[in-house]
C-alpha cells in the first residue's frame, strides 16, 4: 500500500517534467546565460556599426556625460541589435564595450538581465505575445498556440526561412484591447526598424497578419506611411481604446473644476 | 505532501484499537505558540532586562583595533544597549564590530566595495520601520542598534530560508563543509526545518581554469568572487548574468581566470562554489593542523598556514597580515605545495666513477667533500646560496666558507659589485603598506605583477583608492591598472634624470612619489649608472625625505635581503670560472656551464632540479615547510618559518649540514644549536634576530658616490619569463606545470 502511494507521488513528481508543449519552457529570455560558440557568433568573428550607425552611436553618447559613457550601454545594445537583425553576437557587445570603455563582461551583464535583448538568432519578424493575466484571461495563450502551429515553431525557435520568430512578452499596456502581438520587424536594418502594436486580435486575424508579413507587406513605418492595414486595433467596430460602436461615456466637454481658473495659467 | 504524513493516514484506521496511544506517536504536529507568530508577541513574551545595569566591559570583534583619523569626529552610537565610540563614517555593522557583536553576513567583506545584497546583516535599528542592512548604512550619532530582538533574529532565519532553498544538498561532497560560512550561521541564526517543496533550480558549472573548481548550483550570488576580480584582482572578468533566481555568476565566453591572484576567490567564496581544485576531495578541514609560517616563492614572505595532514601538506592558505599581504596571496605561493612531495633528495649521494649517482651514508658523504675541500687553493672554493635559503645557513656557510679561507661567497640573483653597505640600496624602503601612501609611481625594469604579486596588489589597491597614476619603463608586460608605458630601456631613463622627459612635470607634481626598481637591474652590466640615474631622479624630485621615502627596490627572491644583509656580495666576476670546489646551497639558476669541468661540485638542497644533475655529491636539505628559517622580506621585515611536516628521508636542515661538514674539515664553527646561529647572526645584522619587526634603512642615498660610468642601450628585460616556475619547488609541482600550460598569455 504504502509502494503504491509512492507510485502515486512518482507519477506527480514525473507530471511535473513531462510538460505540455505550449507550457514548455516558460522562460522569457531567448538563450541561456553563458555563450557557446556557433558559426554566426564567435567573439573573434569582426562586428562594427554601420557607417549611418556610427553618426548615431555619437548622437546617443552625447546625451550621456561624457565621463559616465557607460550609461548609453542601452540604447548602443539595442541599435546593434537592429542593425544585426535582432539579436546580438557575442562580437557586437564586445564592439560596444569598446565604445563605451568597460569591460565586456559588464555589457554582458546587461545583455543577459535584459529579455528583450535577444542573444540567439530570431526571426526577421520577431512576434511577441503578451502573456499577462488580463491578455491571458482574454486569449494570449490561444493566440500563441495559433501562432506556434501555424508556423511550425517551438517558442524562441526561428521557422526554416528565417522570416518568423514566437516570443512572449509582459505587459505592454493595451490591456483594454487585450489580447495583443507586437511585431518587432528587423527586416531593414536599424533604418526599418519598427516595432507595432496589433491589439484586439483573433487567432484567425494573427495568422492573417503572418501571411501579410510574408507576403512582404510592411507593416508601418514610424512616419505614418499609408498601408493596406493598419496597426492598433485590429478590430474594426473599434477606434482605438473606445467600445464598440462608439464611445458611450465623454461624449460631451467634461464638467471644468469649481474653483480654479484653468485659463488663467 | 510526504510519503510519511500518507502513510500515516493510511496506517491510522488498523490503529484504532490503539487510538488510545498518543497521536504525536505517528503524526508529528507543529505546535505553534504565540511568541513564535510574530515578532511583536515574541518581544511581549520576552522579560525586561533591568534598567540601569552595569553593563560588562566589550572588546572589539578579533581584536580588532580601531583607528581614529580624525578623533573629534568620533561619533556615539549604542549597541544592544552599549556605548561605543566609532569614527564617523563607519558602518553601522562596522559599529558593531567595534561592539564585539559579530553580525552575520554573506556579501560583506571588509576589503571589497559593499554590495548589501545578503540580507544576512539586517538588524534592529530604534525609530526605523524595517530592520536595517548593517553593512551599507552608515552609523548615524545616537543610533541605538539592537542585535538580539526578535524581529533581528527572524530576519536571519528567513534570509537563511531564503539562501537554502535552491542550495543544494551537496554538503557530504562539498569541499567547504567544515569550513563552510552557510552551514555555520545556519546552525547560528537560522530555523532547523524549511518550507519549500519545489524543485530545485541547477546552473551549469563553469570552467575557470585549472585552479578553481566551480560548482554554480551551490553559489548564493552573494557578488564577493564578482568585487574581486575587479577591485583587487584588477581584472574584470567575472559578472553576474541573468536576473532573478536563474542568476549565474561566470565570464559569459569560456575564459579562464589567468589573474595570479585567481586563487583568493577560493577563500573569498563563503559556500562552496568556488573552491580549489587540485584540493578537492583531500581532505576535510577539520583533520588538517594547520601551521603558522612564512611563504618563501617570492621576496615579498606572505603570511601562510600550512595545512598539513600527517607527513603531508595539504594546501596552503593565507594569515592576515595588514602590513605585507593583507588577506591575499598569490596563486604560486597557494598552490605549489604538491612540488614539496616530488623530486625530492632524500639521501646523501655520491656520484660513482661511471657518472650514476649512488646513496651513502652522511657520515661518508661528508667525509669525502671534507676530503676534497682541503685539496683544493683557499681561493677557488665557492659557495653559492640558493634563493629560498634561510638566514642561518647563509650565515654558516659564509662563515665556512670564510674560515676556509676564500671570500667567493654569494646569493643566487646578486651579480658582481652589488653593494650592500647601504640598506637603502636594495629594500622597499616605503614599505610595502606605505605604498598605499604615494600617488605617483615609476617602475622602472621590474613587472610586479610577475615577479611580487602581492606588491603588484597593493599598488593596485592604492590606484583603485586614491587615483594613483603608474608609469613604467621596461618592456611591454600586462599590467591590471591603467600604467603608462614610457619607454623600454635606459634612454627613457636617462631623459627623465636630465628633465627632458614630459613625465618630469607629472613627477615634481606628485606629494608622495614612488619609485620602483626592480632588482633584475642589478644584473646589468651598466648597474651603476642606471641606479645612479635613479638616485638623481629621486633627489631631483624630493622623493626621500624625512618623512615619506619613495626610492624602492623590489627583490627577486625570498633569500635576497637577508643574504645581502649578512655580506654574501659576489666579489669578482671570474670566481665561478676558476672555481675547483663549488658548494650550491640550493642554487639551481646558477650557469652550470660555466662552473669549470674539473671542478668538484656539492649540492646541498631539497629538490633534484638544474644544478644537481652537475653535482659529485648530493646532501639532502629540508624545504622550507620543514625547517625553521629566518627570511627577510624585501622591504626589510624579519619573519620566520614553522616547520609543518617533518622532512623526507634522511635529510637535516641546511645550516646542519654545513655545520657538521665543518666539523669534518676540522674549521669547527664555534656553534652547535640554532640560538648560536642566531647570536651570530646578531653580531653580523642584528635585525635579522627582531622576528616580525621591520628595520628601515638607516641613511639615504646622499651618502653614495658619484658614479661616472654611462648607460648601455640594451633596453630592459624581463627578467620573471614564467611566473609559475620560478624556483625548484614550483618546477616540481604538477599543478604549476599545468598552470603554465594553460594560463600564461601567449
Amino acid at each position: 500500500m504504502l509502494g503504491r502511494l509512492a507510485a502515486k507521488r512518482l507519477l506527480e513528481i514525473r507530471q511535473v517534467f513531462r510538460q505540455s508543449p505550449s507550457q514548455a519552457s516558460r522562460s522569457f529570455s531567448t538563450a541561456l546565460n553563458y555563450h557557446l560558440d556557433s558559426p554566426d557568433n564567435k567573439p573573434d568573428l569582426p562586428w562594427e556599426f554601420s557607417e549611418a550607425n556610427k553618426s548615431k552611436v555619437k548622437e546617443i553618447l552625447s546625451y550621456y556625460p561624457s565621463n559616465y559613457k557607460q550609461s548609453a550601454v542601452i540604447p548602443l545594445l539595442d541599435l546593434a541589435q537592429q542593425q544585426h537583425g535582432g539579436w546580438l553576437p557575442v562580437s557586437a557587445m564586445n564592439a560596444v564595450a569598446k565604445v563605451i570603455e568597460v569591460a565586456p563582461i559588464r555589457v554582458y551583464e546587461v545583455a543577459t538581465f535584459y529579455s528583450m535583448f535577444n542573444r540567439a538568432k530570431v526571426g526577421k519578424y520577431h512576434l511577441l505575445v503578451c502573456g499577462t493575466t488580463p491578455c491571458m484571461i482574454r486569449g494570449s495563450r490561444d493566440i500563441e498556440s495559433a501562432l506556434l502551429d501555424h508556423l511550425g515553431v517551438k517558442r524562441g525557435e526561428v521557422t526554416k526561412d528565417g522570416l518568423f520568430s514566437v516570443g512572449e512578452m509582459e505587459c505592454m499596456g493595451c490591456c483594454v484591447n487585450a489580447p495583443m502581438i507586437t511585431v518587432a520587424d528587423y527586416s531593414n536594418g536599424s533604418e526599418g526598424y519598427t516595432y507595432n502594436y496589433f491589439e484586439d486580435v483573433t487567432p484567425e486575424k494573427v495568422v492573417e497578419i503572418v501571411e501579410k508579413l510574408r507576403k512582404g507587406e510592411k507593416p508601418p513605418s514610424f512616419n505614418g506611411l499609408r498601408v493596406a492595414y493598419p496597426h492598433g486595433t485590429q478590430n474594426p467596430k473599434r477606434i482605438k481604446c473606445g467600445p464598440e460602436g462608439g464611445n458611450k461615456t465623454l461624449l460631451g466637454e467634461p464638467k471644468p473644476p469649481q474653483f480654479r481658473d484653468l485659463d488663467a495659467c | 505532501m510526504g510519503v510519511g504524513i500518507l502513510a500515516s493516514r493510511a496506517i491510522r484506521p488498523a490503529s484504532r484499537l490503539l487510538r488510545s496511544q498518543p497521536s504525536n506517536l505517528f503524526l508529528r504536529t507543529i505546535v505553534s505558540k504565540p511568541e513564535l507568530q510574530s515578532p511583536e508577541a515574541a518581544a511581549v513574551s520576552q522579560p525586561e532586562p533591568p534598567k540601569n545595569q552595569i553593563l560588562p566591559p566589550r572588546n572589539p570583534v578579533g581584536g580588532a583595533r580601531v583607528h581614529f583619523t580624525n578623533p573629534e569626529d568620533a561619533i556615539e552610537v549604542f549597541v544592544d544597549g552599549y556605548a561605543v565610540k566609532v569614527p564617523k563614517g563607519f558602518t553601522v555593522l562596522q559599529a558593531c564590530e567595534v561592539a564585539g557583536v559579530d553580525i552575520p553576513r554573506f556579501c560583506y567583506h571588509s576589503r571589497l566595495s559593499i554590495a548589501g545584497n545578503c540580507r544576512m546583516c539586517l538588524v534592529e535599528v530604534e525609530k526605523s520601520p524595517k530592520p536595517v542592512a548593517s553593512c551599507a548604512m552608515p552609523a548615524l550619532p545616537g543610533m541605538k542598534i539592537k542585535t538580539d530582538t526578535p524581529i533581528a533574529k527572524k530576519a536571519r532565519e528567513g534570509v537563511m530560508e531564503f539562501l537554502l532553498m535552491n542550495h543544494p544538498l551537496d554538503c557530504p561532497i562539498c569541499d567547504q563543509g567544515g569550513e563552510c560560512d552557510l552551514q555555520d550561521q545556519s546552525m547560528a541564526f537560522g530555523s532547523d526545518r524549511g518550507r519549500f517543496t519545489e524543485m530545485k533550480r541547477s546552473v551549469v558549472d563553469k570552467n575557470l581554469g585549472p585552479l578553481v573548481k566551480t560548482v554554480m548550483t551551490r553559489c548564493i550570488q552573494c557578488t564577493r568572487c564578482v568585487r574581486f576580480a575587479s577591485e583587487v584582482a584588477g581584472v574584470q572578468d567575472l559578472g553576474m548574468l541573468g536576473r532573478g533566481s536563474g542568476e549565474e555568476i561566470g565570464t559569459y565566453v569560456e575564459k579562464l581566470m589567468t589573474s595570479e591572484l585567481s586563487g583568493n576567490v577560493i577563500d573569498i567564496c563563503p559556500v562552496g562554489a568556488l573552491t580549489s581544485k587540485p584540493f578537492a576531495f583531500k581532505a576535510r578541514n577539520w583533520e588538517l593542523k594547520g601551521t603558522e609560517t612564512i611563504d618563501v616563492s617570492d621576496a615579498v614572505g606572505s603570511n601562510i598556514r600550512v595545512d598539513s595532514r600527517g607527513p603531508e601538506v595539504m594546501r596552503i592558505i593565507p594569515r592576515l597580515n595588514e602590513d605585507i599581504n593583507e588577506e591575499w596571496i598569490s596563486d604560486k605561493t597557494r598552490f605549489s605545495y604538491d612540488g614539496l612531495k616530488r623530486q625530492r633528495l632524500s639521501d646523501p649521494m655520491i656520484r660513482d666513477s661511471d657518472g650514476r649517482f649512488k646513496a651513502v651514508s652522511w657520515r661518508d658523504a661528508l667525509a669525502v667533500v671534507g676530503d676534497i675541500i682541503h685539496q683544493v687553493k683557499s681561493d677557488e672554493i665557492v659557495g653559492i646560496a640558493g634563493q629560498l635559503s634561510d638566514a642561518e645557513s647563509m650565515m654558516v656557510l659564509k662563515d665556512f666558507v670564510n674560515r676556509m679561507g676564500s671570500d667567493n661567497v654569494w646569493c643566487e640573483g646578486t651579480a658582481v659589485g652589488v653593494d650592500a653597505d647601504l640598506r637603502y640600496s636594495y629594500l622597499m624602503n616605503s614599505s610595502i603598506s606605505g605604498l598605499e601612501n604615494a600617488d605617483l609611481f615609476l617602475l622602472v625594469g621590474t613587472q610586479p605583477r610577475v615577479e611580487a604579486a602581492m606588491v603588484n596588489a597593493r599598488i593596485c589597491k592604492t590606484v583603485r583608492a586614491s587615483n594613483a597614476k603608474v608609469a613604467y619603463i621596461g618592456p611591454p608586460a600586462d599590467f591590471n591598472y591603467d600604467c603608462k608605458h614610457l619607454g623600454t630601456g635606459p634612454d627613457t631613463l636617462k631623459e627623465i634624470a636630465e628633465g627632458r622627459h614630459p613625465f618630469c612635470s607629472a613627477l615634481k607634481n606628485a606629494k608622495n612619489p614612488a619609485i620602483i626598481v626592480g632588482a633584475g637591474l642589478f644584473n646589468r652590466t651598466d648597474k651603476d649608472a642606471i641606479l645612479s640615474a635613479v638616485e638623481s631622479i629621486a633627489q631631483a624630485n624630493n622623493v626621500v625625505r624625512p618623512d615619506w621615502n619613495g626610492l624602492n627596490y623590489l627583490l627577486l627572491y625570498a633569500a635576497q635581503a637577508a643574504a645581502l644583509d649578512l655580506g654574501l656580495i659576489q666579489q669578482s666576476a671570474k670566481a665561478l670560472e676558476s672555481a675547483k670546489f663549488v658548494y650550491l646551497m640550493g642554487a639551481d639558476d646558477v650557469d652550470v656551464d660555466k662552473i669549470p669541468k674539473d671542478a668538484f661540485v656539492v649540492y646541498q638542497g631539497h629538490h633534484g632540479d638544474k644544478a644537481v644533475y652537475r653535482a659529485n655529491v648530493i646532501l639532502p636539505a629540508s624545504a622550507f615547510t620543514e625547517k625553521e628559517g629566518t627570511y627577510e622580506n624585501t622591504e626589510g621585515f624579519t619573519q620566520q618559518t614553522v616547520p609543518a611536516v617533518p622532512t623526507v628521508g634522511d635529510a637535516r636542515d641546511d645550516w646542519k649540514i654545513v655545520r657538521a661538514l665543518s666539523e669534518v674539515s676540522g674549521v669547527n664553527l664555534p656553534y652547535n644549536s640554532i640560538e648560536g646561529v642566531r647570536s651570530r647572526i646578531k653580531s653580523v645584522a642584528p635585525n635579522l634576530v627582531h622576528t616580525d619587526e621591520r628595520e628601515p634603512a638607516a641613511f639615504g642615498p646622499s651618502l653614495k658616490p658619484e658614479c661616472k660610468e654611462t648607460m648601455s642601450t640594451t633596453p630592459f628585460k624581463p627578467v620573471v619569463e614564467n611566473f609559475y616556475m620560478t624556483n625548484a619547488i614550483t618546477r616540481a609541482s604538477k599543478i604549476m606545470a599545468q598552470c603554465s600550460a594553460v594560463l600564461l598569455k601567449k
